[in-house]
């Protein structure tokens, strides 16, 4: 009896190990650890074959053209962590950067009201979710699905099956320029700092009250709901974040790519498939966000090795389907 | 049953006699639901349109709804396999396309290799379903991503190796399962019924239907129970690739040659999916049947058919669609909470 | 049917059904299991009882085939067996009734019944055979109530639980384990598995009985064998024992060395929360005061309402109608957060299904209310500081406070659930079933904690279906009885008293 009440002598009592904290981090299930030795692992092939790669200016135009896909994944991050999915991400980011070109015509007086308008309108896609997910209690899966439909359809019928108008210079500067000769770097792309501003953000929040909730919410929602946690509202921040992330990543695409029907096409399966990649699992509760991150930026360095080694354009799918399986059944068998 | 009245009846709630077949909770109840549905797209659709100065239900449009029904459908009774099982195939849309692929190539136009190539369809078929069921149910993971990297693995060959239809399907293929009908009956459709009554006869009567239902249900109890749940995923992964593959050949006989890109065209991955829950299966396994799932290929086809009557834009269809799905999964979801609440109310 | 093997009488008189000899089991070398000898002849309900831990769940495992043992010999009719799975277990006739119930809700009743080995006709299932023996199996243990095609979720949970005997029944088992089979059970649930219980028994098939509840084990076994820290202590025909002398095997003290000692009278006496005329679906008229400093006793059957009364207060099933005053001031406690922020909070009975994110770590499941309901950016550190404080002030034994909390034991984790809501330093607590489920040793940990809590100043509300507990703990006892207040007792009120007024058997004066 007294064995238990009493403390242990080698005062293992609520108190963390000398290291456990960093070492626990790293190390346990939904750790980063497992990515960054993927990522290490990319980096080097692709220093064997194209040592330039590590060049500043390279690197950091590399980084910058990975933004948007890396922001997409963070905004993934919290719904999945939260215990959804998002899989209307890509229509949407295709949807924002449509009407900006229809909205803006070439006008760079309409760049600022614009953009604010994407944001609200990403917002209200996350909230559409949330509000469908959590009310109406339809699987995010569907509910995500349905928007999905919503808004490939409604973007083409609006822009009768083409897209219109243009973007200005000044909206597509985000995605496409960047500062020239800084020093020591060399030239610094706008969508990095966009990132990095995303990021420090995202990862701020995820440190926070609101953020650790969101983590609890997926892990046990009825626990969390007998602690004060409005779940449904905490799960719809998450959406609002994914829409947002959206918008970001459709500004920053737009931007380096221009106008098309295919600009978010397939994104919302990259984003999950990175999310899942940076060891965060499937049905929330585990996970990251920098290692969703670093997902993201692992696909994008997968893709680039793959230039780099020649691969066709065609079979990139096959590898990526290759990799991730390879990661994830790995991953799925250490667990045993 | 009739040997045993004999002890008093404490609570008579359910007359025992009355209760002779296996009325399960598979196919029963939601699939009500979606058939209610059906009946009402159909009814306010054949107003709409008699208003606009069309008819709904004339030969031309029934055959095309029951042909559009046939390539979903046979799609879609092969996923309600792996969602009842509680995982889900998103790589059917390239086994598809890749099977047009085979059989269109193989036959070449010739009669004489139509037994080859459905073989060899088969095969492929089986051999994806086989490493999908290896990955969700062996190895562990995910099926979402699990049939997502294999999606993309297809995709990859598919892209490498064709730019745009290729082979030739054999002439008697195309006459009969690409064209021919019974009325305004494709042949094709009636396929697609055999298919969802076998899969319909198999969860009832069959160990492997009872023993799925339970791996979905709760595969924990499934497996204290004695239920090898491995071989039960797998089959079901396998099954499920295997109505792809058929689905596939049916598109090529349609088409005439196969189609790299006609699967992910039509959307049948999530199209698939989104059918079997319309059907009123839970996305996470154990409840559902085929039967659902044939009412809500029937109403994707039937909402396609009423705005192609209409002539409204092809996209104005997608978000409908995309409405309906919603709309009807929230009404479900309402419904069993709502169920669900009066349980629990009497419980205590 | 089931069918009993009549076995010829040899010299000596028959085997046991079940015969264990020198069992012992070791997980990664910690042995859990040292030398186990039992029997169980046919017929018998045999009972094994002990605290957690004592090894009993490890013991059935081995028999149900769940795990090989290390050493020993299992006999079944006197032959040596050695089972590798359930399944062959089962096919030998050994079943497991599991504590959590092995049903799918969605299925029918004989579905369920015959999961895994559906007869088969013409390589087809035999729905027709399937039914006519669930209905079969379900005259002969005497349930008439519902049919072999009704839906499984729509049953009660007592009902579910003889499915999941006739489900063993339908393997044709001739040894039962039932596993605290009566965990989820009201009281006249409990009634009617006894009626089962012995009729299984009159068919000849041996019971092997596992329960917390001495109650039971008298009212039911022949033969009680007791196992503390994987040793069995003794075996004792039934007859021949009392309650008291099992408690003394089981933890090797007297009874009474359980509790802290009581508030001193006069102590309480501000009225900390009131309730007046409080009802909703599940509770009626229910008026009760419940003071600063005081560990007021929730007693009352399964379902009477004392759960549903906690869960009003804290908001999650809020008081439809009737007055809830807080220190004196009037509150609305609609939502679980605003009682919160009231300063009272609710431990729950359920702790792994909602009180605890498992894969969360110590340190974060001990701030979840405080990030919650009172998020802050600034302050953050300071409260991460505190709650380690609490953590280790409530003695958590952990690995670090970022091992993830489902590696702990239920006795710890309760501790950490507890840390979570004293960090929010609460004026009303209200513990449910507070220690179920925890071993004796962090069971009498807590039992100090609630009481100091109570010294402190704290109104402590109290529902225990332990009648020893409640009595050793309370300073008043309330009973409640179907979803109203049936009396109050005081602290020195005997069992018989507080089941008097639980069943109605005795009226409580109005108040």
């Amino acid at each position: 009896m007294t064995a238990e009440v009493t403390r242990e002598p080698e005062g293992a009592a609520a108190r963390p190990v000398a290291g456990g904290v960093v070492r626990g981090r790293l190390v346990r299930p939904g750790g980063v650890l497992p990515i960054v030795v993927i990522l290490a692992l990319l980096l080097v092939l692709i220093a064997i074959q194209q040592p330039d790669f590590f060049q500043p200016a390279s690197l950091l135009s590399f980084l910058g053209r990975s933004a948007p896909i890396i922001i997409l994944a963070a905004g993934q991050y919290f719904v999945i962590v939260s215990g959804e999915f998002d899989l209307s991400v890509g229509s949407l980011v295709t949807a924002q950067v449509v009407v900006a070109a229809r909205l803006i015509d070439s006008d760079p007086g309409r760049t600022w009201p614009v953009v604010l308008l994407l944001f609200g309108f990403g917002l209200l896609v996350g909230v559409a979710n949330g509000l469908v997910t959590t009310t109406l209690r339809v699987p995010s899966f569907i509910t995500t699905l349905g928007m999905y439909l919503i808004l490939v359809g409604a973007v083409y019928l609006w822009s009768d099956g083409a897209p219109r108008g243009g973007l200005s210079d000044e909206f597509r500067r985000f995605g496409r320029l960047a500062f020239e000769d800084v020093p020591l770097l060399g030239r610094l792309p706008y969508a990095l700092l966009v990132l990095l501003a995303v990021a420090v953000l995202l990862l701020l929040f995820s440190r926070s009250d609101a953020g650790r909730t969101l983590v609890a919410v997926g892990d046990n929602p009825r626990t969390a709901e007998l602690t004060g946690v409005r779940v449904g509202r905490t799960k719809t921040v998450a959406f609002v974040i994914s829409g947002l992330a959206a918008t970001v990543a459709a500004i920053l695409l737009g931007g380096y790519s221009g106008v098309s029907f295919q600009a978010g096409l397939g994104l919302e399966f990259t984003a999950i498939t990175a999310v899942v990649l940076g060891g965060v699992a499937l049905g929330g509760g585990r996970g990251a966000l920098l290692g969703a991150m670093l997902g993201a930026l692992t696909l994008e360095t997968l893709f680039t090795l793959m230039n780099f080694y020649g691969v066709s354009g065609a079979l990139k799918s096959t590898v990526q389907g290759l990799i991730i399986l390879a990661a994830v059944s790995v991953g799925a068998l250490r667990r045993r | 049953m009739t040997a045993a009245p004999s002890a008093p009846q404490r609570t008579p709630a359910v007359p025992r006699r009355e209760v002779r077949t296996l009325r399960t909770a598979v196919g029963a109840d939601p699939a009500r639901g979606v058939f209610v549905a059906l009946a009402l797209t159909l009814a306010i659709g054949w107003v709409v349109v008699a208003l606009d100065g069309g008819q709904l239900l004339n030969q031309s449009s029934v055959v095309s709804l029951l042909h559009v029904a046939t390539g979903l459908g046979l799609v879609a009774a092969g996923q309600t396999l792996v969602i009842l099982g509680g995982s889900l195939d998103l790589s059917v849309g390239y086994v598809v396309s890749l099977s047009t692929l085979i059989a269109a190539e193989t036959m070449n136009g010739s009669d004489s290799r139509i037994g080859p190539a459905i073989l060899l369809v088969m095969a492929v078929s089986v051999a994806v379903g086989l490493v999908n069921g290896f990955l969700v149910a062996t190895v562990g993971i995910n099926a979402f991503i699990a049939t997502l990297g294999v999606g993309l693995l297809l995709k990859g060959y598919l892209e490498n190796g064709y730019d745009g239809p290729a082979g030739s399907t054999a002439p008697t293929l195309v006459q009969t399962l690409g064209y021919q009908r019974v009325g305004p009956v494709p042949v094709a459709f009636l396929l697609f019924l055999a298919v969802a009554a076998a899969i319909w006869f198999a969860l009832r009567r069959t160990r492997y239907g009872h023993h799925l239902v339970a791996v979905g249900g709760d595969a924990q109890v499934a497996r204290l129970s004695g239920v090898r749940n491995d071989r039960v995923l797998i089959l079901s992964h396998v099954l499920c690739a295997l109505c792809a593959g058929l689905a596939g050949v049916y598109l090529a006989s349609r088409l005439g040659s196969g189609a790299p890109r006609v699967g992910v065209e039509s959307f049948y991955d999530l199209e698939s999916i989104a059918a079997v829950v319309l059907g009123g299966a839970a996305l996470a396994g154990g409840r559902g049947g085929v039967v659902g799932t044939v009412g809500g290929v029937l109403l994707l086809a039937s909402v396609d058919s009423v705005f192609n009557q209409l002539d409204v834009d092809a996209f104005f269809k997608q978000v409908v669609r995309g409405v309906i799905i919603i709309a009807a999964v929230a009404l479900y979801a309402r419904r069993r909470h709502r169920r669900h609440r009066e349980r629990n109310g009497a419980r205590s | 049917m089931v069918t009993i093997r009549s076995e010829t009488a040899e010299s000596g008189g028959d085997p046991p059904l079940l015969e264990l000899r020198g069992i012992t089991k070791a997980f990664l070398d910690v042995r859990v299991l040292h030398g186990i000898d039992l029997d169980l002849r046919r017929g018998e309900v045999h009972a094994v009882v002990g605290e957690n831990g004592a090894g009993k769940s490890t013991l059935m495992k081995i028999i149900s085939g769940v795990y090989p043992p290390d050493g020993g010999s299992v006999a079944l009719d006197g032959r040596p067996v050695s089972f590798r799975s359930p399944r062959q277990a089962q096919s030998a006739g050994v079943g497991i009734i599991h504590q959590e119930f092995n049903l799918l809700p969605e299925r029918t009743v004989a579905e369920n019944v015959f999961l895994g080995h559906e007869p088969l006709r013409r390589g087809l299932v035999d729905t027709r055979t399937m039914l006519r023996r669930t209905a079969e199996l379900l005259d002969a243990v005497g349930e008439t109530s519902f049919a072999p095609t009704a839906r499984v979720g729509g049953l009660g949970v007592a009902r579910q639980q003889v499915v999941e005997i006739v489900k063993a029944l339908a393997l044709d088992a001739r040894l039962l384990i039932m596993d605290e089979p009566t965990a989820a059970l009201a009281d006249h649930e409990v009634e009617l598995l006894y009626g089962l219980v012995r009729r299984l028994q009159e068919r000849g098939i041996g019971v092997l009985y596992v329960s917390h509840r001495l109650v039971e084990v008298f009212d039911l076994s022949s033969r009680i064998t007791v196992l503390k820290d994987g040793r069995r202590v003794t075996t004792v025909p039934t007859a021949r024992t009392s309650q008291d002398q099992l408690v003394r095997h089981m933890v090797g003290r007297e009874l009474a060395h359980y509790y802290p000692p009581r508030a001193e009278p006069g102590r309480a006496d501000e009225v900390r929360l009131s309730i007046r005329n409080g009802a909703n679906d599940r509770l009626r008229g229910v008026d009760l005061d419940l003071r600063a400093g005081e560990v007021l006793g929730i007693a009352g059957l399964q379902g009477s309402g004392r759960s549903a009364l906690a869960r009003a207060v804290f908001g999650v099933a809020p008081f439809t109608s009737g007055e809830v005053r807080l220190g004196g001031r009037p509150v609305r406690l609609r939502t679980v957060r605003s009682a919160v922020r009231a300063g009272i909070v609710y431990i729950t009975e359920d702790r792994k299904g909602e009180g605890i994110a498992a894969r969360q770590s110590v340190l974060d499941n001990a701030l979840l209310a405080g990030r919650a309901v009172f998020p802050r950016w600034a302050g953050r550190a300071a409260r991460t500081v505190r709650v380690r404080e609490l953590l280790a002030a409530v003695e958590v034994r952990a690995a670090g406070d970022q091992q993830e909390i489902r590696f702990l034991s239920g006795g710890n984790q309760q501790k950490v659930v507890l840390a979570r809501w004293l960090a929010l330093s609460p004026r009303v607590l209200l513990f449910d079933e507070p220690t179920r489920g925890i071993d004796v040793g962090a069971k009498s940990a807590i039992h100090d904690l609630v009481r100091r809590l109570a010294r402190d100043g704290a109104a402590v509300l109290m529902i225990s279906s332990e009648l020893p507990e409640l009595l050793g703990m309370s300073d008043r006892i309330v009973v409640m009885r179907d979803g109203a207040v049936a009396g109050e007792l005081p602290a020195q009120a005997t069992e018989e008293d507080v089941m008097g007024l639980a069943t109605g058997a005795v009226r409580g004066e109005p108040r």
